[in-house]
């Protein structure tokens, strides 16, 4: 076989280890029977792993709205949506927008903290950071966000309120509704920084060297094309953060306290939504009763506010790519 | 003014240098602040560390993870939380690596470009995003109660695998798509079947990324705390759960526990605690570097 | 190559254009070629391929004699790579892609629903334009599409006699444990054929084998085709006329019209076709005139 035909075609039959053509009658492509069996059951339980995720979403609508509806059948929808009274577990006024209004002020703080030194991480580290500044910042906002909630919770209770805030804001209360927030804030500024770093690296290098080429200094070119180019991937990243800090629990619940208010203070107790949960979960609740069920028309408030937030934050994402890849 | 800056001054119009000038001063002080923000992270992550280790190290001890809780701080011990912790996060990666792992195989391998596909993607995306403690309310209501599972061990872990599944699923798509497309045209045009691909080929080449994105997604796992709380691990257990259907509780429910009482010496406690959690999710996570480190694909 | 008589049939462009048109079916024009129907391992009939909504193939038919070296050659964008891709039904595996018309294999319509793929693809073997090597040694790279098409016997004769054919043994047989991914790109490209090779196919496909190789492996590569079409009958893909003039004995010619889909301008036995084109657009081609 070694010896070489080049440009020469071998004669077909005259090759000795010529393969006989497969008989007509016995060529079968329809393929092997207990082959084709066991790789339609791999499919299928395949298919039903991709397909748990549904059954996911179903459980959590369900088991919302049937015990919401039951909770519905005590309290009325209106005075739930409107009343500005909460005291479950006293007087039994049900108005959700104290709590709803507790939760706004977390998120508030924290993206007060969070949006602008998000953003301006995002700007170094996409535009200006050297390398062995990545080196040490990228592992450091990672760290950042595997914290557990808990551990800020803990942090904001015994170092934020006492050695940062009191200091300097005596009025402040031990359980305050400015500590937690500045400590959502923290966890959640690896999340902004990291989005909306990868935004503005998906910006065409064209566009940057076209503003460079018009002799624009790196801060024009960073902040006048880059971010403005950038934005609807920005504010994708603000958007899932302000979800992300709307959910949060723990922080919340170790350190705001748990005195729901409409006119919520800053330096003094509040609830959110979510410590409502873990605070009436914590005590002894009867199944099924008034308070067990008031748990689940808080959680579909809050499932709806974060779905609403995470959607417009898919829309943004979507509407960014399409511009760039 | 120096030749050179002079020289310069005869081509362009004579305010643009301080113009310039401006503008790159300009540019060095936003610098200097893009620079601080991004700096805040770190000094915030050493405030918290020293905070906490100055907090607790002095109630370091071995008695910490060999002691069961007890109402006297001096006595108290996280192992009933150490043994709940590992049987939660065992079950939970028992049931939802698997899960997680075959979604993504389907989704990434299997699935047809149709509407279910793209309801279950942004089904799983919509998952990623649903607040933790919400999750505690569907295990609360379909796991505890609708199923007659009560405040067991089995409950949490159940409730913890449908939490963490779409970071699995999500984490193992993006191995799973980093596979070259090559490699399995290698392989189909073989006459091998799509499992036969996806088995030989796909998940090998994967599964570093795969399992760094599952370890990532324990090791978040073993964090949470607001959906434990919800499905009932309870704040003072003094034995280790033996079956399925025990109570449990968790380190960060332990940590939690202690935080919220008066006395001072519990704070203490909770910091010692939370050093314990650090060093099993700092454990988990260099795990997860080593991996992507060691086998990094060379293609 | 004097030993090329049978009839190729041309196919004839205003009758492509029509059927197009219209989306007809036509029966080839079959001619009295009967006699050597027989050596046909392939015959493509009015083949079309969509990809999506954008129209890739319109109406190529055309028929790939056994134990011989076919080449398809045409600017890029043709379709001649989609037409190769569709012969062992490789085009399945891109979302949204459609076949029409019949192609047969032996008499079988593998274009048949009930036909399983995999069954045509371990006949039918394939050769890729980048080498793709399995992550895997050298050995493994061999053994594993004959281990899962359920060939037994002594795996380390077929992975010698595999390698032996792609020319390749003397260069690994010491070091068959090492990773596929070690090798030269040339070698690499020959153990993707030896691991073809292994699974005993009837027909191999070769996607521009050669265009990611230097001149020597290039060669090589050649010489081997010459070599294997002895045994097994080669469908190439190729934009190097040289080489499609080098190693194939039919070339099929494919070009673009003006609603830029892919179609077949001629079929010819290789000197026929680059010493006398019967058609225009083929001159233009081979003579450089076309761009």
């Amino acid at each position: 076989m070694k010896d070489g035909f080049v440009g020469q075609a071998a004669a077909p039959g005259v090759s000795p280890l010529a393969a006989a053509p497969p008989a007509q009658a016995a060529l079968d492509l329809s393929g092997a029977k207990s082959r084709n069996v066991s790789e339609r059951l791999i499919g299928a339980f395949l298919f039903a792993c991709g397909s748990l995720s549904i059954l996911t979403t179903v459980g959590i609508v369900f088991v919302l709205i049937f015990e919401t509806i039951e909770f519905f059948r005590l309290v009325s929808p209106i005075d739930f949506y409107t009343g500005t009274e909460w005291t479950a577990l006293f007087d039994r006024e049900y108005g959700v927008l104290p709590l709803v209004s507790g939760t706004l002020l977390i998120a508030v703080i924290s993206m007060a903290v969070a949006l602008p030194l998000g953003l301006m991480s995002a700007i170094y580290l996409s535009e200006y950071a050297p390398d062995r500044a990545r080196a040490v910042l990228k592992p450091t906002l990672e760290i950042l966000a595997g914290v557990p909630t808990i551990v800020y919770g803990f942090f904001a209770l015994t170092f934020i309120t006492p050695n940062l805030l009191q200091p300097i804001l005596p009025q402040t209360e031990v359980f305050n509704a400015l500590s937690a927030g500045i400590a959502v804030g923290i966890m959640i500024l690896p999340m902004v920084a990291s989005l909306s770093e990868d935004a503005m690296g998906a910006v065409p290098r064209a566009l940057r060297e076209g503003a460079y080429a018009l002799g624009a200094t790196k801060l024009e070119v960073s902040t006048r094309i880059v971010v403005p180019a950038a934005l609807s991937g920005i504010f994708a990243s603000f958007v899932l953060a302000i979800s992300r800090a709307v959910g949060e629990t723990m922080i919340v619940v170790v350190a705001a306290g748990a005195r729901p208010n409409l006119v919520p203070n800053p330096f003094g107790q509040i609830q959110a939504m979510t410590s409502y949960i873990v605070a009436v979960i914590s005590g002894d609740t009867s199944v099924g009763g008034r308070v067990y069920l008031s748990l689940f028309a808080v959680g579909a408030t809050l499932f709806v506010m974060t779905l609403a937030l995470n959607i417009v934050s898919q829309r943004m994402v979507a509407r960014f790519r399409e511009v760039y890849q | 003014m120096s030749a050179a800056a002079q020289s310069r001054d005869v081509l362009v119009a004579p305010d643009t240098s301080s113009r310039l000038r401006r503008r790159e001063v300009q540019g060095r002080v936003l610098r200097g602040l893009f620079a601080g923000a991004t700096s805040f992270a770190v000094i915030v992550l050493a405030v918290l560390l020293l905070s906490i280790v100055l907090d607790g190290y002095d109630w370091l001890s071995w008695r910490l993870i060999t002691e069961m809780p007890s109402r006297r701080p001096e006595e108290a011990g996280l192992l009933s939380a150490l043994m709940g912790t590992l049987w939660v996060i065992s079950l939970t990666a028992i049931v939802a690596l698997p899960v997680g792992i075959g979604a993504a195989i389907y989704l990434e391998e299997y699935a047809p470009r149709n509407w279910w596909t793209r309801i279950l993607q942004t089904n799983i995306s919509n998952l990623a995003g649903v607040p933790s403690v919400v999750y505690g309310l569907l295990g609360l209501g379909v796991f505890v109660n609708l199923f007659g599972l009560g405040r067991s061990v089995i409950s949490g872990a159940l409730t913890m695998a449908l939490l963490i599944l779409p970071v699995i699923i999500i984490a193992s798509q993006e191995a799973i798509r980093a596979v070259p497309l090559s490699l399995r045209q290698g392989a189909f045009a073989l006459g091998a079947t799509r499992w036969q691909v996806a088995r030989h080929h796909v998940l090998p080449a994967a599964l570093p990324g795969i399992l760094t994105g599952t370890i990532l997604a324990l090791s978040r796992a073993i964090g949470e705390t607001a959906p434990l709380l919800v499905v009932g691990a309870a704040g003072y257990i003094a034995f280790n759960p033996n079956s399925l259907t025990d109570q449990f509780t968790v380190l960060p429910i332990q940590i939690f526990n202690w935080t919220g009482r008066p006395q001072d010496d519990f704070k203490h406690l909770a910091a010692a605690g939370i050093i314990v959690l650090l060093v099993v999710l700092l454990g988990m996570n260099a795990v997860a570097i080593f991996l992507r480190q060691r086998f990094s694909k060379r293609w | 190559m004097v030993r090329q008589t049978q009839a190729y049939r041309v196919s004839n462009p205003v009758d492509i254009n029509v059927a197009s048109a219209s989306g007809a079916i036509q029966t080839p024009p079959r001619g009295a070629n009967l006699e050597t129907r027989q050596d046909n391992v392939i015959s493509i009939i009015n083949l079309n391929v969509y990809y999506g909504a954008f129209h890739a193939v319109a109406d190529v038919s055309f028929d790939v004699p056994k134990h011989h070296v076919t080449a398809l050659i045409g600017p890029s964008g043709c379709g001649k790579s989609t037409v190769l891709r569709s012969i062992n039904r490789m085009n399945d595996l891109v979302p949204g892609a459609r076949v029409e018309g019949s192609i047969k294999y032996h008499g079988h319509d593998i274009c048949s629903p009930r036909v399983d793929p995999v069954e045509v693809r371990r006949r039918i073997g394939m050769v890729f334009q980048k080498p793709n090597p399995f992550p895997k040694s050298i050995y493994e790279n061999v053994a594993w599409g004959a281990r899962i098409n359920g060939i037994r016997g002594n795996m380390d004769e077929l992975v010698e006699r595999s390698l032996r054919q792609a020319a390749l043994w003397d260069e690994v047989k010491d070091k068959l444990k090492d990773s596929g991914l070690a090798l030269s790109g040339g070698q690499q490209q020959r153990l993707c054929i030896a691991r073809t090779l292994a699974i005993n196919p009837d027909v191999i496909l070769m996607d521009e084998p050669a265009s990611a190789l230097d001149p020597i492996s290039t060669l090589k590569i050649e010489d081997l085709m010459r070599d294997l079409v002895r045994q097994y009958t080669i469908v190439i893909v190729t934009h190097n006329m040289q080489q499609a003039a080098r190693v194939s004995d039919q070339t099929v010619f494919f070009s673009l019209n003006e609603r830029r889909q892919g179609v077949l301008v001629e079929a010819s036995p290789t000197r026929e076709l680059f010493t006398n084109p019967r058609d225009q657009r083929t001159e233009d081609y081979i003579t450089g005139r076309f761009g």
